[in-house]
């Protein structure tokens, strides 16, 4: 399905989150976060260290259970999902890029193993198919192909993160949820990594939530941007509206901090 | 043969009756739930970790006075450790001991299956070092019971890639991981993968104690086990391509030995009892001679 | 099809105690298919704002601006971005764009995001760099390294690559030498004679004398006069 048909016919969000909640003891994780997603589109959350944007995150992918709220993907009710069910939904529809690839990662296997570790985890059996979907993956994210049998131990970072986004994406997810996937590399290699991003998005159709505190990535990645402060969306609307016509005062403060280069 | 000269100081079979209680109920979970690794307390053994506690524990708790016991280790009934862990049960249980694989009760092993087949009645305790065949791809306990509970077992066949990226071939040659049931991915210890088809169909009860690593994992009597392996590049139960020098087995599993020190070399059956009775029975390999016996 | 009613904007600079700055009140305008309308005014009076404001890169303080059947000033930022996508062009005056994405791929890009086919998309921005006169030896690489009028001529070619209904240009001539500046007028007049409606902001007036059907003096609402 082109992504003229994914965006122009859905009316139903792909994710629904309403009045979501997390609280530490006292002190506020993120609080009363609503927002639709809607296949194709990419929602940028910027704020600070300490805003809740890597809370809201976690909860969001299941990696921590919100204390009040709801969270609809494609109509199902995330949280009354099992375990096993939400871990597949993991493996499968939905993809998370960590910040370090690293996490991402499993660093003692090689290249083709760990892009070929979601197909085998769905029940892919033959060992030539696996590695050819393996190959053609490599091949999109721009890692050659005579390094399928290294180790991304020995990958620069660029390369790490470019193999993180190839793992996750392997097994057609609709859903990428990425933590700072540019944080910790140099301008080119993240300008690189962008440029790839943005083609996946356009070419898979993909609806990405993506954290972050750099606002360039959010103005050359993300259609949509909520800003958090104190754990609370402040604002939220088109992510160049919201730049170039912040109407909150921490919005407008974040804004006017960028350095210009 | 017995031993009686010690025996009022131990509690038969050395462990006392509530510890023994203990592991029974772990193996009985274990047999309900082929190929489910079930924790034990296991307990301090007069020999260290790494030789054989769990398997010697096991058997502990499964001894009958009635039983008649055999020991091997890599398929001997004549190295250290298979000799210690013998005289240990004939002095603290004094029960009958036997090299004889079809009139053993009960027979403990390190690393491999005894050729000869196994009949209804007997029950198999193998070694296990590390039970966890998710153990080395994934470090975490928490992951690797998570895996376990939800039957993620994706990782399993990354290890197989990544055999046949690196050799070719699935290079594993022992601890080979195998399905039980359809359901839990087990190690089977680290048998060659030579011996991985006994494990399945076999009427005894197969048991597996690893003291170091406290769990107990078990296989009833004609469970189903399969051995991992992809469409295009299917298990293989591979041996050496040689025949027993000395009693002219072609099907056993043979250790290598290296006789001078010009490269000459001989191979043998690597279950000496099975081996033995093969003589017995007039079989003569390459290299047999009534003056060899017991040089090999 | 365009059509705006009453629209004011104000900004609220918060880090500068609060200060309320009125921009501008009780605009009206409207645009006809196969119109062009200029926005005249002097530098400050609210000409950017305006277009931004239909463009939905601003927020407005009260009003509506229509395009078609939406009004921007409410619409949620969903139905913008399709909006943005096939109905509504942004020439603006400065060209932003990914790095290392060629020059090619980003004149095809409206049109791939529309699902055009990529050799479609491509042979229009083909066709529309040649008219701009961009070199082809210059196609393959990103338009981040190119001097400044070549920039602008690269992101005319994308506010061109598809037929919007409607189109936002932003001084689409500054920069440019007397040949290319022909060629965007050219541009603006097809796009006319095919029915679009276009609102313009031209500094330079025989440009807004050639495209432009009327202008729109933009101080006319500004708060100052207003009161």
């Amino acid at each position: 399905m082109s992504l003229v048909e994914k965006i122009g016919t859905t009316d139903t969000p792909l994710l629904k989150v309403a009045g979501l909640s997390k609280h530490y003891g006292a002190r506020i994780g993120c609080a009363d976060v609503n927002f639709d997603l809607y296949p194709g589109e990419v929602l940028g959350i910027v704020g600070e260290s300490g805003s809740g944007k890597s809370t809201l995150l976690s909860c969001l992918a299941g990696h921590q259970r919100p204390d009040t709220g709801q969270i609809a993907y494609d109509g199902r009710d995330i949280l009354a999902m099992s375990e096993s069910e939400r871990r597949r939904l993991g493996r499968t529809d939905w993809a998370y890029v960590h910040q370090n690839p690293r996490d991402g990662l499993r660093m003692g296997v090689s290249a083709g193993g760990n892009v070929g570790e979601r197909l085998m985890a769905v029940g892919a059996r033959h060992y030539g198919d696996i590695r050819g979907k393996a190959t053609d993956w490599l091949g999109r994210v721009e890692i050659t192909t005579d390094r399928i049998d290294d180790r991304p131990s020995s990958f620069s970072g660029g390369m790490q993160q470019r193999l993180q986004i190839a793992r996750n994406l392997v097994t057609g997810p609709r859903l990428v949820f990425m933590d700072e996937p540019t944080g910790g590399l140099d301008v080119s290699v993240q300008a690189r990594l962008l440029d790839l991003l943005r083609g996946l998005v356009r070419d898979l159709g993909l609806s990405v939530v993506i954290v972050t505190h750099d606002l360039a990535v959010v103005r050359l990645l993300a259609h949509r941007l909520m800003v958090m402060q104190g754990g609370r969306v402040i604002e939220q609307g088109l992510t160049d509206q919201v730049l170039d016509d912040p109407q909150h005062a921490y919005s407008q403060l974040l804004v006017s901090s960028v350095l210009q280069v | 043969m017995k031993d009686d000269s010690t025996a009022e100081a131990y509690n038969f079979a050395y462990l006392d009756e509530q510890t023994k209680r203990m592991i029974r109920r772990a193996i009985l979970k274990g047999l309900a739930v082929p190929g489910y690794q079930v924790p034990f307390a296991s307990r301090e053994m007069p020999m260290p970790y790494g030789w054989g506690t769990g398997g010697v524990q096991v058997t502990a708790a499964c001894l009958v006075p009635e039983d008649r016991l055999k020991v091997i280790d890599q398929g001997a009934d004549d190295t250290t450790n298979a000799v210690s862990i013998r005289k240990f049960f004939s002095r603290t249980a004094g029960v009958a001991t036997t090299e004889r694989t079809q009139d053993a009760t009960l027979i403990q092993t390190r690393h491999r299956i005894p050729e000869t087949p196994l009949h209804v009645g007997q029950i198999l305790v193998y070694q296990v070092p590390i039970p966890e065949p998710l153990r080395f791809l994934e470090p975490r306990e928490t992951e690797t019971r998570k895996m376990h509970e939800l039957e993620e077992y994706g990782l399993m066949h990354v290890k197989l890639y990544e055999d046949i990226a690196r050799h070719g071939q699935i290079a594993t040659s022992y601890d080979y991981p195998v399905m039980v049931e359809g359901r839990y991915v087990m190690d089977p210890s680290p048998i060659p993968k030579f011996d991985n088809p006994k494990l399945s169909g076999s009427p005894a009860i197969q048991l597996f104690g690893a003291g170091r690593e406290q769990r107990i994992y078990a296989l009833p009597p004609f469970t189903k086990v399969v051995s991992l392996d992809f469409d295009d590049h299917p298990f293989q139960p591979s041996k050496a391509a040689h025949d027993c020098d000395l009693c002219g087995a072609a099907r056993s599993y043979l250790d290598e030995v290296i006789t001078d020190d010009q490269g000459g070399r001989m191979f043998v059956c690597s279950d000496t009892d099975f081996c033995a009775g093969r003589r017995e029975m007039g079989h003569k390999g390459r290299l047999w001679a009534p003056e060899t016996e017991g040089a090999a | 099809m365009i059509r705006i009613e009453n629209l004011s904007k104000s900004f609220t600079l918060h880090n500068q105690d609060g200060a309320v700055i009125p921009v501008m009140v009780g605009a009206h305008l409207t645009v006809a298919p196969g119109e062009c309308v200029g926005l005249i005014g002097q530098s400050g009076a609210g000409k950017s704002t305006l277009m931004r404001m239909v463009w939905g890169n601003y927020l407005t303080a009260g009003g509506s601006i229509h395009i078609g059947m939406l009004d921007v000033a409410r619409a949620a930022p969903r139905d913008i971005i399709a909006l943005r996508r096939d109905t509504l062009g942004y020439v603006s005056q400065f060209l932003r764009v990914v790095p290392r994405v060629p020059t090619l791929n980003v004149v095809a890009e409206p049109l791939l995001a529309l699902g055009t086919p990529a050799p479609k998309a491509r042979a229009r921005a083909a066709d529309l760099l040649q008219r701009l006169n961009i070199p082809e030896r210059l196609w393959t690489l990103s338009p981040t390294t190119f001097s400044g009028g070549e920039q602008q001529r690269v992101n005319i070619a994308r506010g061109f690559a598809h037929d919007y209904p409607a189109l936002l240009v932003d001084e689409p001539t500054a920069s440019l030498d007397a040949a290319n500046r022909e060629v965007v007028l050219e541009l603006i007049l097809e796009a006319k004679a095919r029915g679009a409606a276009i609102l313009g902001i031209f500094h330079d007036e025989g440009a807004r004398s050639r495209v432009c059907d009327r202008v729109v003096d933009v101080t006319g609402f500004t708060p100052k006069a207003a009161a």
